[in-house]
């Protein structure tokens, strides 16, 4: 199986084409049909995507299944994956079924619904397999189009406002980086990833209008993927997007963004920003650890005083990711062991709150924490789910959360002491938002009237909780699972890292 | 005139002798009669001679002492045009019979100002030059009024016809001022003149002052003014030939000036031409966030787009030319499906312009609005459509040359215009249900539209082979 990869990326896109080529009608029977199609295509991507995990030999820490065709302009379509890439292949394959099978409510425009979902999953997968400059490129930002329906079409009031805010501040954040990549085509030659990974950009101090720039080439193109990364991650300050797009989005659209979408900057980060521009990395590490820091701290306290259920757990997805940078940015193994780990549980676990979430506004349509209280009188299930999950965002020892904060904090706790004792403070506001929101919302004494006949979950929400809630239990009690696939690529990672920066160092001495 | 000069003009001949034919024929038979006919036979005659002039004729000649060139670089430029300018005529038949304004005139004045900038692209002297450039005008000011009896046609036929002779007016005295410094007309000549080393001050002024009006004939900013309300009072047809055809014409004119006459000095003009690139990119992207007409809306998204195109040329490499040349039949693809949905839009039988009536066109032609997307998508630049690698290309041109604030320029100018393409996908698939335009659409329109749409997302897998065609032309006009 040669073409595995491309397999698995267009399978969802294939279906898409299906769906829109041959589903006519609008009717009950149409609607059910495009859901089970979508259902199946995403279920068999995910079946299909695990001969690639079984196939993938972690010990080796070059790209595996590589495939590759020349394309227009020197340019080459080139798939692979490696230790780095391939866990975030088997989440995305992992979650669609998932996402798909939340919203087998959803009754207007169903056909394009799937459509839109189909082709994000084939973009996404796209993003992490890719293995040339352009072609990341073209699938980092077409994923922007279907979520920008997504929101625009399916959202909630102010989706409109939402849409374009979305795909505006992301698209401003890619062009730069577009244009980074051009300088590196010209300056490299090869749009080839692993040839560029290979590839010495230059780190001489330029002089641009009368600004020395240290670092050179590196700093500046390290800056143009980090805006288009940091946005995309999203890191404070840029981040406000962010708690705009979820709140408005669907409650699908919503666990797509955060499970998945939001991986996408942190895997940018460890595939070009780290080994490619080492000494712009390192030169300003320090600004980006601190940044992370106050993210998590800040986007803590605002999450303490949300009314909305999902702003709430938007801004704790920032805060999260907020440790991610932070382990990246340590640069050392435990720190980027701990940002894979936590983007992968993070997946899991706000991809699940946010279906928490939606299960109670699908019946309530409302969003505000004040509108709930006592739920578990009438909903022990939901209860369970919906604590387990909590437990699992604050980091509960026993669930992948923890393993992740403790790995990030660990790394970066010898990096800088300091960094990591604010960060550290976030385990504990984040404690307090999200048993606050638990404590609000499912416990105390129901009396609003229109609670009186909320009922429990039905099988097929319990079905879809099931996979999340296994995965997240079996990453916290056995985190070697995802550790040994990544050990091996990190290993190579931190060291080719590690070992870019002193040399630099010694010449630019040498220089003065 | 010796034979050779006859086969080599031979395509252009045969246009000419075409057209006098068809106007002798209407002339004879008795008005409108033979207009639809007329239309037709026109359009499958600029076909053929794309075929003839795209695959049958090959190598490098020239004519009449160097005043015609026929080069690759010439025949990528004019197949362009010419398939552009069939396209137009074909999907405009059926909007100009509903409206009642399909007469002779149309199809012939259009096969005029093909004629025009078939000479104009293998122009290899001043007066060729200038001679291609007017009969293409004379045509288009003319067409700009077809509509004789509505105000806005009529004004926008004299608007343009008052500023493009003032733009003739300074292109001719930027070639006079050449003409007295350089001491001849001759493209190669200026060459060698300025490759011996030589750049009077005069020579200098003539370049800018060929430049502006050339310019004006791209509407580059600041000599755009007139596109807008042009583009708003023609027929929708003619907008849609103004915005094909003439701009690749103009552009490959400027293209053949600036290397075959002033190649010599490639970072004289260059500067003045990144100038204009940047200012056209940025007032086009800035100016059409408040229009509330299409037309008005393509006037200033043409604007920009020739600004991304002048990136190429500005880089003053092969490469660039190589950019502009991809970027220029990009645009002209992606326009022309534009331009036969928006013939098409009609409420109530009238045709509307407005961006508003297209509420929620997704419900009522989901296909049609998933077209209009993909176009809409693909003028903005966001991949995988077509329309990014166009950017990619001039992007990566200017990069490539040492230019990278132009290219960052042109970054930032492309999110800001997102935002006007993403508006009218707001109004088709977010707007509020009411009432918008109908559902209707001619088979011709529709299959443009469709076949438009589908080369934006097919294209990317090998831009069907324009690169290697774009590529050599461009070598041949960069020595």
């Amino acid at each position: 199986m040669d073409n595995l990869l491309s397999i698995i990326t267009f399978i969802p896109a294939v279906a898409a084409g299906i769906l829109a080529l041959f589903l006519r009608g609008d009717d009950a029977a149409a609607r059910n049909n495009a859901k089970w199609v979508a259902l199946v295509a995403t279920a068999t991507t995910f079946l299909v995507s695990i001969f690639v995990l079984a196939g993938f030999n972690p010990a080796d820490t070059g790209f595996q299944f590589v495939e590759e065709y020349s394309w227009i302009l020197g340019l080459k379509y080139k798939m692979g994956v490696d230790g780095i890439s391939v866990l975030f292949v088997m989440l995305t394959t992992f979650l669609m079924p998932i996402t798909i099978a939340s919203c087998w409510g959803v009754e207007t425009r169903v056909k394009e619904y799937m459509i839109a979902f189909l082709l994000l999953e084939t973009l996404m997968l796209g993003v992490f397999c890719a293995l040339d400059l352009v072609l990341f490129y073209l699938f980092f930002e077409a994923g922007l189009i279907p979520m920008f329906l997504i929101i625009g079409i399916w959202g909630g009031k102010a989706r409109i406002y939402a849409a374009f805010k979305f795909f505006l501040y992301t698209f401003l954040g890619s062009v730069l980086m577009l244009v980074a990549m051009i300088a590196m085509y010209v300056d490299a030659g090869s749009t080839d990833i692993p040839t560029l990974l290979a590839h010495n950009f230059a780190s001489e101090t330029l002089n641009i209008a009368g600004f020395q720039i240290v670092g050179g080439m590196q700093t500046l193109l390290f800056l143009a993927f980090f805006a288009s990364f940091a946005v995309k991650m999203p890191m404070w300050p840029v981040h406000t997007w962010l708690p705009d797009a979820h709140v408005q989005a669907p409650t699908a659209g919503s666990v797509v963004l955060a499970a998945i979408l939001l991986k996408m900057g942190g895997y940018g980060f460890l595939r070009f920003s780290l080994p490619m521009f080492p000494i712009g990395a390192d030169l300003l590490s320090p600004l980006v650890l601190w940044m992370s820091a106050i993210a998590i701290v800040y986007t803590s306290l605002v999450a303490l005083a949300q009314e909305d259920m999902k702003k709430l757990i938007a801004y704790s997805s920032v805060a999260h990711m907020g440790y991610v940078t932070m382990g990246i940015f340590a640069a050392n193994q435990q720190g980027v062991d701990g940002a894979i780990f936590q983007m992968i549980s993070h997946g899991f676990i706000s991809g699940a709150l946010f279906l928490c979430v939606g299960v109670i506004y699908d019946r309530m349509h409302t969003r505000d924490i004040d509108a709930y209280g006592g739920l578990v009188n009438r909903m022990p299930a939901y209860a369970l789910i919906f604590m387990f999950f909590t437990m699992a965002n604050v980091g509960l020892p026993g669930t992948s959360g923890f393993v992740g904060e403790f790995l990030t904090l660990m790394g970066i706790f010898q990096v800088n002491t300091w960094v990591a004792a604010v960060a550290t403070s976030g385990v504990i506001l984040s404690a307090s938002y999200g048993l606050w929101l638990y404590r609000r919302v499912v416990f105390g004494d129901l009396i609003k009237e229109s609670l009186k006949s909320i009922t429990d979950m039905s099988t097929r929400e319990r079905a879809i909780f099931a996979p999340l809630v296994a995965m997240t239990l079996l990453l916290g009690v056995y985190p070697s699972l995802v550790t040994d696939i990544i050990g091996p690529s990190v290993t190579a990672l931190v060291t080719d890292y590690h070992a870019a920066i002193p040399v630099a160092g010694d010449a630019q001495m040498a220089k003065h | 005139m010796n034979p050779t000069d006859f086969s080599t003009v031979l395509p252009e001949i045969t246009l000419a002798l075409a057209t006098m034919a068809a106007l002798l024929g209407v002339v004879y038979t008795g008005k409108d009669k033979l207009a639809g006919t007329l239309n037709w036979a026109i359009a499958g005659l600029f076909i053929l001679l794309a075929f003839w002039i795209g695959v049958g004729i090959s190598g490098e000649r020239t004519a009449f002492d160097g005043m015609f060139n026929d080069d690759p670089f010439a025949r990528f430029a004019k197949v362009t045009i010419l398939l552009s300018a069939a396209a137009v005529l074909i999907i405009s038949h059926d909007f100009m019979i509903r409206r009642g304004l399909l007469r002779f005139e149309y199809p012939i004045l259009v096969a005029l100002a093909v004629l025009g900038m078939m000479f104009m692209v293998s122009a290899g002297d001043l007066i060729a030059l200038y001679m291609g450039l007017e009969l293409q005008s004379l045509s288009l000011y003319v067409v700009a009024s077809l509509r004789r009896d509505s105000v806005k046609s009529s004004e926008a036929g004299l608007k343009y016809f008052v500023l493009g002779s003032l733009s003739s007016g300074i292109l001719l005295y930027g070639a006079s001022l050449t003409y007295g410094y350089a001491g001849t007309t001759d493209f190669a000549g200026i060459l060698s003149t300025l490759s011996h080393g030589e750049m009077p001050l005069g020579l200098m002024f003539g370049l800018v002052f060929l430049i502006t009006g050339l310019a004006f004939k791209v509407s580059a900013v600041p000599f755009h003014m007139w596109t807008p309300d042009v583009y708003e009072g023609s027929p929708t047809p003619v907008t849609a030939f103004f915005a094909t055809a003439p701009k690749v014409a103009a552009m490959a004119l400027l293209a053949r000036l600036m290397y075959d006459a002033f190649g010599a000095i490639p970072g004289q003009w260059g500067q003045v031409i990144a100038v204009l690139s940047v200012l056209s990119m940025f007032v086009g992207a800035i100016a059409a966030i408040g229009q509330r007409d299409i037309k008005r809306l393509m006037a200033y998204s043409s604007i920009a787009h020739m600004g991304f195109a002048l990136i190429g040329l500005a880089s003053g490499t092969v490469f660039g030319v190589e950019a502009m040349l991809i970027y220029m039949a990009i645009y002209v693809s992606m326009n022309i499906g534009t331009f036969a949905f928006i013939l098409s839009m009609e409420k109530d039988g009238h045709a509307v312009t407005t961006i508003d009536s297209l509420n929620m066109l997704s419900k009522k032609a989901p296909l049609q609005a998933l077209a209009m997307l993909v176009l809409m998508f693909s003028l903005a630049g966001v991949p995988p459509m077509l329309g990014f690698f166009g950017k990619f290309y001039v992007l990566q041109a200017a990069v490539n040359a040492g230019m990278t604030w132009l290219a960052v320029a042109g970054a930032v100018a492309s999110v800001i215009g997102a935002f006007y393409y993403l508006r009218i996908v707001f109004y088709m698939y977010f707007g509020k249900e009411g009432d918008g335009i109908d559902a209707r659409i001619g088979t011709v329109q529709w299959a443009a539209l469709m076949g438009s749409a589908l080369i934006m997302v097919f294209g990317i897998v090998n831009l069907f082979g324009v690169e290697g065609v774009a590529q050599m032309a461009a070598e041949t006009l960069v020595r």
